[in-house]
């Protein structure tokens, strides 16, 4: 990629260049020669691995019998968000992690494939779905990323009126502003959307629960509630300096740069991103593509702790990251405007004794802190509870973490079911958006059996 | 290094590889190019009254994203005078004394006409020539090629004609169009062949464009049958070559061919009783140069064998070719699946669960892995599941032993005929 030198603008046309999608697809001859490589296994390993499901011996067939519609909609079919999956699943440790051609050979490029086909879909404007005939029931949906439009669409397939209440202007949740451009461009999660609302789906933008329309509005209003509304933002660290200019949080950095020029600067500037999961590497990618001239990921734990996927780990090192293992920030030094001008830092070791999260306790190394010389620190240890929200809805929870029927997704109060981020936590799983698709799809079912009874009685007597 | 030179009915030849009559055998200069590449002979592309060709001619059929699995064409013989090639195959065989240059012919079915010709090219100095009887498009609808290679009668006369004044050996190309191809090659050998050469192409249409529903060609929307060759045809032509070899009337030496694109082809065709081989639709995927691989394999295989001349291939696997009522009822194998080096793809299960014995069982070993497990009791050693099985060494096809002496279908009708007095024996399909 491409830096301007210190101190000048970036140019919107360096910007597109440096946010634009960074792993090229798969050409048409491309395409062809990885499906027919598949060797369409039966009962395949990595059906299995996909949490939603998706046939992938049968969209990879199609593809290499040139019936790019069909593997678009066996895709859809099973993910509502597929085509943005197709790019930020960790494909590694799901399907192609399952492939059986790992060992005999290489695994099919799955993740490739998928984006191929929903390509097309995307390009060609194809229409995969359609809502279905009216049955008089009406949801809501609180939260319009991908648990939220995984519901709606699966809901709506079934004849229900759906509404769905997104905070932002726009739908998509993090797909659409948490995951920076150059792994997923907003218009895919964009693209989504549209279809979701192509089934007549409302989403009603800008609206919170709670401010823009109350609980007893929507419990009056509709038969079920699914609520989807993920995460906040970066909480406080906790160490003095953060409210110091130069100081930012993470999703909104990248939230940023996800619909043009970001307003943030950190050109020819030296940045310390605090965490070491997935978005504390988007930061720090994404801070190198705004220009930085140095960035570092501070981790008080080490390489095998980090909860970044490999692949990411890889994909960070290669844009130039730097990576300090086993340094916890004590405090945020500033000069007298109130700029930052370096991170304090404490050395850590590990005490070889397991955390209750399994992980080993890394402890202080007495006088051993340092000032690293920083112009910008970026927050990246996670995010915030939706706790305000959960508890005006009156739902039981455990540290913000909806609790949930684990079949089907029902919370607390029999009318409202959950899915998504905000009822990940304490280790379940993994908060991936495959995931919060399937949760999207498993709550819209069980309402489809609790108000529909009769309709899934006759699936079910069909089995 | 093995001796790879070879004689067939007296058509010296530094090397087995010739190229088919066909388009890289059109002009001098496509045969001294291919001699330069490696090819040790040329049947030049067919001799007669020059036609007219269309435009668009070839089409090929792909195969899971390979190309040119198969390949069709309506081209006919040549399009040139007959001097100027008389012409180059002088100057080529001056050039290459060594090679084998072969004219390939096809006149109208007169006695005149065929001597005439004969005489014509033999004065060039060709090694030999080759009748087309075999074209099945475009010519044979004049009364040549497969039109006069499918009537036994016309195949003996022509030959026959041939023979009266040529001087060199007589090679009858037939047709696979035809029921049965021992029954023209008997004719080939009974009007005089020194040698019979198989197959030509195979009636064909490789296809309909889904999207204009036009032949694949066509000709300005419409399109005719071609004759279909490439590594699609392999099978059939080796059978009907290993048909002729096995013939106790076919007495000639075969020159082979049929969708040869690798030595290991060349090998077979040889075992199954050919003495030189032909290739055209390989020359034509890849240029002459896949002639130095074909060459390489084949030496290396030679020396590995432990063989001196790659004479001795020919015609060792003829015997092993029989009659099905001659095959033994009590030959048991059954397959065995080696977990080590099986992936799990479960294609050997639904291949056999669905369209064969429901023999492969999906299970789970001690350790809780997924495995697959043939029931030998009830495995008929089909070989499905080793077919479709993608990892190496996973299948074994393991003989078991039946307890039962051998007994062919003819013995066991014989036993059972000795009972009631009334044995025939029969060919069995």
């Amino acid at each position: 990629m491409e830096h301007a030198s210190k101190l000048t603008a970036f140019s919107p046309d360096l910007f597109m260049r440096n946010f634009a999608e960074a792993e090229p697809g798969l050409t048409r001859k491309g395409a062809v020669e990885e499906s027919n490589r598949c060797l369409y296994c039966y009962d395949a390993p990595c059906i299995k691995a996909c949490p939603t499901g998706i046939n992938i011996p049968s969209f990879i067939k199609r593809i290499a019998t040139d019936n790019l519609r069909g593997a678009a909609h066996t895709i859809m079919e099973s993910n509502p968000v597929g085509a943005s999956c197709s790019r930020v699943c960790p494909t590694e440790e799901l399907c192609e992690g399952a492939c059986v051609l790992n060992d005999a050979s290489e695994p099919i490029q799955i993740g490739l494939l998928q984006r191929y086909a929903t390509d097309w879909a995307m390009n060609s404007g194809a229409e995969l779905f359609k809502a279905g005939a009216p049955n008089g029931k009406k949801v809501a949906v609180i939260g319009g990323g991908p648990a939220g439009l995984s519901a709606a669409r699966e809901l709506a397939r079934e004849g229900f009126s759906v509404v769905i209440y997104e905070a932002r202007e726009q739908a998509g949740g993090l797909d659409t502003h948490g995951i920076v451009s150059f792994r997923l461009p907003q218009s895919v999660s964009l693209w989504e959307v549209e279809q979701v609302e192509k089934l007549g789906v409302d989403i009603r933008t800008g609206m919170k629960v709670g401010t823009d329309v109350t609980l007893d509005e929507l419990k009056a209003e509709y038969d079920a509630i699914v609520l989807a509304a993920g995460m906040g933002y970066v909480p406080e660290l906790g160490i003095p300096g953060e409210e110091l200019d130069g100081v930012y949080d993470a999703i909104k950095l990248v939230e940023s740069t996800k619909t043009g020029v970001s307003n943030i600067q950190l050109m020819g500037q030296r940045v310390a991103i605090i965490g070491a999961g997935n978005t504390a590497i988007d930061a720090a990618t994404c801070s190198v593509r705004l220009g930085a001239a140095n960035v570092k990921m501070v981790y008080r734990r080490t390489r095998e702790e980090m909860t970044a996927y490999d692949f990411e780990y890889e994909f960070a090192k290669q844009e130039g990251v730097e990576f300090n293992w086993l340094t916890l920030p004590k405090r945020i030094v500033g000069d007298e405007l109130g700029k930052v001008t370096g991170l304090e830092c404490v050395t850590m070791k590990l005490t070889g004794e397991a955390g209750s999260d399994g992980r080993l306790k890394p402890v202080p190394v007495e006088g051993s802190e340092f000032i690293m010389p920083v112009e910008a620190v970026v927050l990246a240890i996670g995010q915030k509870r939706h706790t305000g929200l959960i508890e005006h809805l009156g739902l039981a929870h455990e540290w913000g973490v909806v609790k949930i029927d684990e079949a089907t997704h029902q919370t607390s109060d029999p009318q409202i079911y959950a899915a998504g981020d905000i009822v990940f936590g304490f280790g379940k799983g993994e908060a991936m958006v495959v995931s919060a698709a399937q949760q999207g799809k498993i709550a819209a079912q069980a309402i489809v059996k609790e108000l529909l009874p009769q309709q899934s009685g006759v699936v079910g007597s069909a089995v | 290094m093995a001796d790879l030179s070879i004689n067939l009915a007296g058509i010296k030849s530094p090397n087995p590889f010739w190229l088919a009559s066909a388009p890289p055998t059109n002009t001098g200069y496509q045969v001294q190019r291919a001699f330069e590449a490696g090819w040790g002979g040329a049947v030049w592309k067919t001799l007669g009254d020059p036609i007219i060709n269309t435009s668009s001619r070839f089409a090929a059929v792909n195969f899971n994203g390979q190309r040119v699995a198969g390949f069709n064409n309506i081209e006919l013989i040549t399009d040139r005078p007959l001097d100027v090639n008389l012409k180059e195959i002088y100057e080529t065989k001056k050039r290459f004394p060594n090679h084998a240059v072969v004219a390939s012919l096809m006149v109208e079915p007169k006695q005149e006409k065929w001597h005439e010709i004969v005489k014509r090219v033999e004065d060039v100095g060709v090694d030999g020539l080759e009748l087309n009887f075999g074209c099945p498009h475009g010519m044979a609808e004049r009364g040549m090629g497969a039109a006069s290679g499918q009537q036994p009668d016309l195949v003996e006369a022509q030959t026959y004609w041939v023979k009266e004044v040529a001087k060199t050996p007589v090679i009858v190309k037939l047709t696979p169009n035809i029921t049965d191809i021992t029954v023209t090659a008997r004719h080939a050998v009974k009007g005089g062949a020194d040698a019979i050469s198989l197959i030509n192409t195979i009636n064909s249409l490789a296809g309909v464009d889904i999207h204009t529903w036009n032949t694949v060609p066509h000709i300005g929307g419409k399109g005719a049958h071609g004759g279909y060759c490439g590594p699609a045809v392999k099978p059939i032509a080796l059978n009907m070559v290993a048909e002729c070899a096995r013939h106790p009337e076919v007495t000639v030496p075969i020159s082979g061919i049929g969708g040869i694109s690798t030595w290991q082809d060349v090998v077979e065709f040889m075992l199954m009783g050919s003495t030189a081989i032909q290739v055209c639709t390989a020359a034509m995927h890849h240029g002459f140069r896949i002639v130095e691989e074909m060459i390489d394999g084949l030496n290396n295989y030679l020396d590995e064998k432990g063989l001196a001349s790659v004479t001795e291939l020919t015609g060792k696997s003829v015997s092993k070719y029989s009659n099905w009522g001659d095959l033994n009822l009590n030959y048991k194998v059954v397959a065995r699946i080696n977990e080590e080096n099986c992936i799990n793809c479960n294609k050997c299960h639904i291949a056999c669960e669905d369209t064969s014995h429901q023999c492969i069982d999906m299970l789970t070993n001690a350790d809780g892995k997924a495995i697959l497990k043939v029931r030998e009791e009830d495995c008929v050693g089909c070989n499905l599941c080793s077919i479709v099985c993608p990892a190496e060494g996973a299948i074994d096809m393991v003989e078991i032993d039946s307890g039962l002496p051998p007994m062919t279908w003819n013995e066991r009708q014989q036993v059972v005929g000795g009972l009631s007095g009334a044995y025939s024996k029969a060919e069995v399909v």
